[in-house]
């Protein structure tokens, strides 16, 4: 059988079979019974392709982080050293800024908001954009169970670095417990399971939800500029819960990867290095799995906050205060505390990798099927500088992306990466950001 | 303004960001944007605020289970935040998973007689009445607000409707019933504009507005049979009417409640839920001394201000604090009763007032460490109204706490850097010389006589006066017409739930004149604003542009 008939001997297969009912409309992508990925060229027919963010925070010292060497077969610098079991499927990026446009550099924010808004300002209630993972979750993550999924692993909700407006946060979900029971709790279908009957009661929410939002629709009426934005987001917000109750209506697909996970073991929020990459790797390993399973295709996840909280217990300077008061090691040149966290947060990193590595999916491994844009908000922490901020992505986009190389910069505008990010998600953008930060060159180095 | 343009031009431009220092913090975020038409008009209902209102109207007993999408802190007011906010779509998500739970409790077995009151009758087998009688009571509460009749058809229709589908009644009103705990009305107040009956050509809050601003307001929670019975037969609408309700509602033991409620929220204390100290460095604070912490603090203001309607200066330097027996150890303090009682700390003790007690101390420290420069900080922004700049980008800390350095042992030796370096010194005068008096409170807010073996210097300093310890700069906030002018202007800001306007400045100066006239007294403050013409005024068409209280930025500097 040659690779044309053989597609749609299983196409036909799909149609005939069991998809009818599995909800055509809200899917875009099928697999076969073996599990191998359909070709490329079946309307987006294939394995999704995810995208995510990762965020640590407190940045790197740039002489031990930045890779000399351009190209494949980067050199893994001391804090990068973490990176080795994983470096093929990670890129780095480096030498990318943020430029200020005279504009204050608010220390730990500057930086994060200009990078992911591609407009720097002073606070993240004053961005005059949403940030880039929103925008991809509107182009892509429709039709799964969250839109998104925003983690953070220091057990604070308001720990998010993603926003639609000043006052819209995503607040994070921020504990493996409070993941697991919300990816996998009571409202989860295992797509693998053999029998599906629609639950009535979700057919009852569903028609009365939409029946009382369209008639608070209707009766609302006139409403004052300063209320219209936010009426909006919530019927936006309402409207979401609805299809969400409409999927839970149709017979998930097939996902040959997912394997429910088991309920984590309770792990307390910690500052603490150590017990944070603990947290952190549970929550990874379950988020793997929320991808696997199809409940989503974007997530933000952060691994330590802006001024990175992150500590060692008993010792009275944390890492941040370490990097403004730590001195420079004279025999090493550098602070030793500083760059032990910092190896510590690229850990964490590469922890991060390996579990989405560690799923099989199709005839590759999930990251395979992943874009993940892991950054921090400053480069050398202890002058809060925003130039050179480390940037690297893992995973291949399902073959759009070349992975494991280093792309060196020296100063371009780090709305370069978020362009870049954002028209291989599929955004209908030609250019991004503002200022001196308005760019319409993408990162060619990185495509296949 | 000119006053500050005259600092940028003869200072630093560090040091001009630091006379800027002393404006009024007005809308925090807000203070760069253009200004806008309108105010809005919908407030989210806070977490608290939404578990009291469930509580009022469906029993204590009903649990609320699930994560509230998180408050916005606007101008240092999570109030404030609350015509700011709308929802995510994973905020709607949460509230429905929380709506869903209560429905399904307030139709179970153990409380359907109580809250329904009626089934299916089988004159009436798919239970119309039942459903028309339950929403047209239930849904006064629930919107604070008669249900029009398009509103209680629908929910009668929608009840049936689920009701067949599930083959049983009440699991169709819990359908019903969640929807509602999810919709607009419910999960906001909305401010609804009627033609003054004072003066027709103006507008003015509809009654039922009315009566949800002072019950929010009052007492953190949703207006009860009284009040909306006020609101119904129009009496709400009079001068007369409404400061009979008022009274009513400040008699109230849970006049408490709210007053607890704004001092929550006007001293972030919120954040002492999740506080965590280093275990190795402060093994005697435990993860739950934060909330108890917490609770000490509201208890000693209610105790103070509520019950015994004392001087809200008073607070800075009283020696009664509310303690238990978690607290005591802390507080190197005997203390046998079972539970909280107000003591009088000795004489002889170090700690004197507010910012003597663990919240403030802890709050406003590192996990390891105490922080002056952050202590002095939230003295400054939390309790003086006054806006701190963020450090310049570019500074280098690395001599000015570097805690091995021999010679510079304690807090204040180290921090002494700071002031030397001109850059520096334009923000850190206004913070560290008044945390550098609570320096002998650890990072857990436990008395310290020395750190490393040097004994610690109290002395400092807020503008001009000068004192040798936390009592004295007690005193010093005591005396400073800054710190109740704040809080009055924070009262304001709490109970409209947004900036002031500019438009609304005489009405924050009479407030503080009001509020200096009652010896500094909540209870006057609170009763001045709930009924206040302003409080109702229609304010949808005035520019939202927030500023300071000019009273208060003229004495700035």
């Amino acid at each position: 059988m040659t690779d044309f008939n053989r597609r749609a001997f299983m196409l036909r297969g799909a149609f005939a079979g069991a998809s009818v009912s599995v909800g055509l409309p809200f899917l875009d992508y099928f697999l076969d019974n073996s599990g191998t990925a359909f070709a490329a060229d079946f309307g987006g027919g294939r394995l999704p392709v995810r995208f995510g963010t990762w965020f640590w925070g407190c940045g790197m010292i740039p002489d031990r982080w930045n890779p000399t060497k351009q190209g494949a077969g980067y050199d893994l610098p001391p804090e990068l050293a973490p990176l080795a079991p994983v470096q093929d499927k990670v890129s780095v990026l480096s030498g990318f800024s943020v430029s200020l446009d005279g504009k204050s550099n608010q220390p730990h924010i500057s930086g994060n908001v200009g990078l992911r808004t591609g407009t720097p300002v002073d606070s993240w209630q004053q961005i005059v954009g949403p940030t880039l993972d929103t925008t991809i979750a509107d182009t892509i993550g429709a039709g799964s169970f969250f839109r998104s999924l925003d983690l953070s692993a220091d057990g604070n909700p308001r720990t998010s670095f993603s926003y639609r407006s000043g006052t819209e946060m995503n607040a994070s979900v921020a504990s493996p417990m409070e993941l697991y029971q919300r990816v996998f709790g009571a409202d989860f279908h295992d797509p693998n399971a053999a029998e599906f009957k629609p639950d009535p009661r979700i057919m009852a929410r569903r028609s009365v939800l939409s029946a009382v939002t369209e008639e608070r629709r209707r009766m609302l009426g006139k409403l004052g500029a300063a209320d219209k934005a936010r009426v909006d987001s919530y019927f936006t917000a309402i409207r979401e819960v609805e299809t969400k109750l409409a999927l839970q209506l149709e017979k998930p697909p097939r996902a040959e990867a997912c394997i429910v996970p088991q309920k984590p073991a309770d792990q307390p929020a910690s500052t603490d290095v150590a017990e944070r990459q603990k947290s952190h790797k549970l929550m990874a390993d379950l988020l793997a799995m929320a991808l696997a399973c199809n409940q989503t295709k974007v997530f933000n996840m952060v691994f330590s906050t802006a001024t990175s909280d992150l500590r060692r217990a008993g010792s009275t300077t944390a890492y941040h205060q370490a990097t403004h008061e730590e001195l420079v090691d004279r025999t090493k040149g550098y602070q030793p505390t500083v760059d032990a966290f910092s190896t510590q947060s690229m850990q964490g990193w590469a922890d991060f990798v390996a579990a989405m590595a560690a799923v099989r999916e199709g005839d590759g491994t999930l990251l395979d099927n992943m874009l993940v844009l892991a950054h921090s908000e400053v480069s050398y922490a202890k002058n809060h500088d925003v130039n050179g901020i480390p940037v690297m992505l893992a995973g291949r986009a399902g073959g759009k992306v070349k992975s494991g190389i280093h792309v060196a910069s020296h100063g371009d505008a780090i709305s370069r990466v978020g362009l870049t990010l954002q028209q291989l998600m599929g955004v209908p953008l030609d250019s991004w950001g503002t200022g001196s930060m308005h760019t319409n060159r993408t990162i060619s180095e990185i495509m296949t | 303004m000119d006053r500050m343009s005259k600092g940028i031009r003869i200072g630093s431009a560090a040091t001009a960001l630091c006379a800027a220092a002393t404006i009024l913090l007005a809308g925090g975020a807000s203070r760069a944007d253009p200004p806008e038409a309108g105010v809005p008009a919908l407030r989210r209902l806070t977490e608290a605020q939404y578990r009291a209102t469930v509580g009022d109207i469906f029993g204590p007993d009903i649990k609320i289970s699930g994560r509230f999408e998180p408050d916005l802190r606007v101008g240092g007011l999570l109030a404030a935040g609350t015509s700011a906010v709308s929802l995510t779509p994973s905020g709607a998500e949460q509230y429905e998973q929380i709506a869903r739970g209560i429905a399904e409790q307030v139709v179970d077995n153990a409380h359907r007689d109580r809250l329904v009151g009626c089934g299916p009758s089988p004159a009436d087998p798919e239970g119309a009445a039942c459903a028309e009688r339950f929403f047209q009571t239930m849904g006064l509460r629930l919107y604070r607000r008669p249900l029009t009749p398009g509103e209680t058809g629908l929910a009668v229709a929608q009840t049936l409707a689920s009701a067949r589908t599930l083959h049983d009644f009440h699991a169709g009103l819990a359908v019903m019933l969640a929807s509602m705990l999810s919709d607009l009305p419910f999960l906001f107040q909305v401010d609804r504009m009627v033609p003054d009956p004072a003066n027709r050509s103006a507008q003015t809050l509809d009654a039922w507005s009315r009566a949800s601003k002072l019950s929010y307001f009052l007492w953190n929670s949703t207006p009860d049979a009284e009040l909306l019975d006020a609101a119904r037969d129009g009496t709400l609408m009079t001068q007369a009417g409404l400061a009979r309700q008022v009274d009513r509602l400040m008699a109230s033991p849970r006049f408490e409640t709210g007053v607890t409620a704004f001092f929550d929220d006007f001293l972030q204390l919120e954040g002492m839920m999740s506080l965590s100290k280093d275990s190795v460095i402060y093994p005697a604070f435990r993860s739950s001394a934060g909330p108890a912490a917490r609770e000490q603090t509201l208890r000693t203001i209610v105790t103070l201000l509520a019950q015994e309607n004392g001087d809200y200066r008073d607070l800075f330097t009283t020696r009664r604090v509310a303690m238990n027996r978690q607290l005591s150890p802390l507080y190197r303090l005997a203390y046998a009763p079972r539970d909280w009682s107000m003591v009088t700390l000795p004489s002889d003790d170090p700690r004197v007032g507010l910012l003597t007690q663990i919240s403030f101390l802890a709050l406003h420290s590192h996990e390891g460490r105490s922080s002056p420069t952050l202590r002095g900080k939230a003295l400054r922004e939390v309790l003086m109204c006054q806006h701190i700049p963020t450090p310049p980008a570019n500074v280098n800390f690395t001599i000015v706490q570097d805690t091995s350095n021999p010679n510079l042992r304690t807090t204040r030796e180290r921090l002494k850097a700071h002031l030397d370096d001109e850059e520096c010194a334009s923000c850190h005068k206004l913070t560290d010389p008044m945390g550098l008096t609570l320096d002998s409170f650890d990072g857990a807010g436990q008395f310290r006589a020395q750190e490393n073996g040097v004994a610690i210097d109290t002395s400092g300093s807020l503008g001009t006066v000068k004192f040798a310890d936390a009592a004295g700069l007690g005193q010093a906030l005591h005396d400073d017409p800054q710190v109740p002018q704040c809080l009055a202007q924070s009262a304001w800001r709490y109970a409209v739930g947004r900036d002031a306007l500019a438009s609304e400045a005489p009405v924050t100066a009479a407030l503080n004149t009001g509020f200096a006239q009652s010896g500094f007294r909540i209870r006057a403050l609170f009763r001045q604003i709930a009924t206040d013409r302003h409080f109702f005024a229609a304010t949808s068409l005035a520019p939202a542009r927030a500023v300071a209280a000019r009273s208060l930025s003229r004495r700035a500097s």
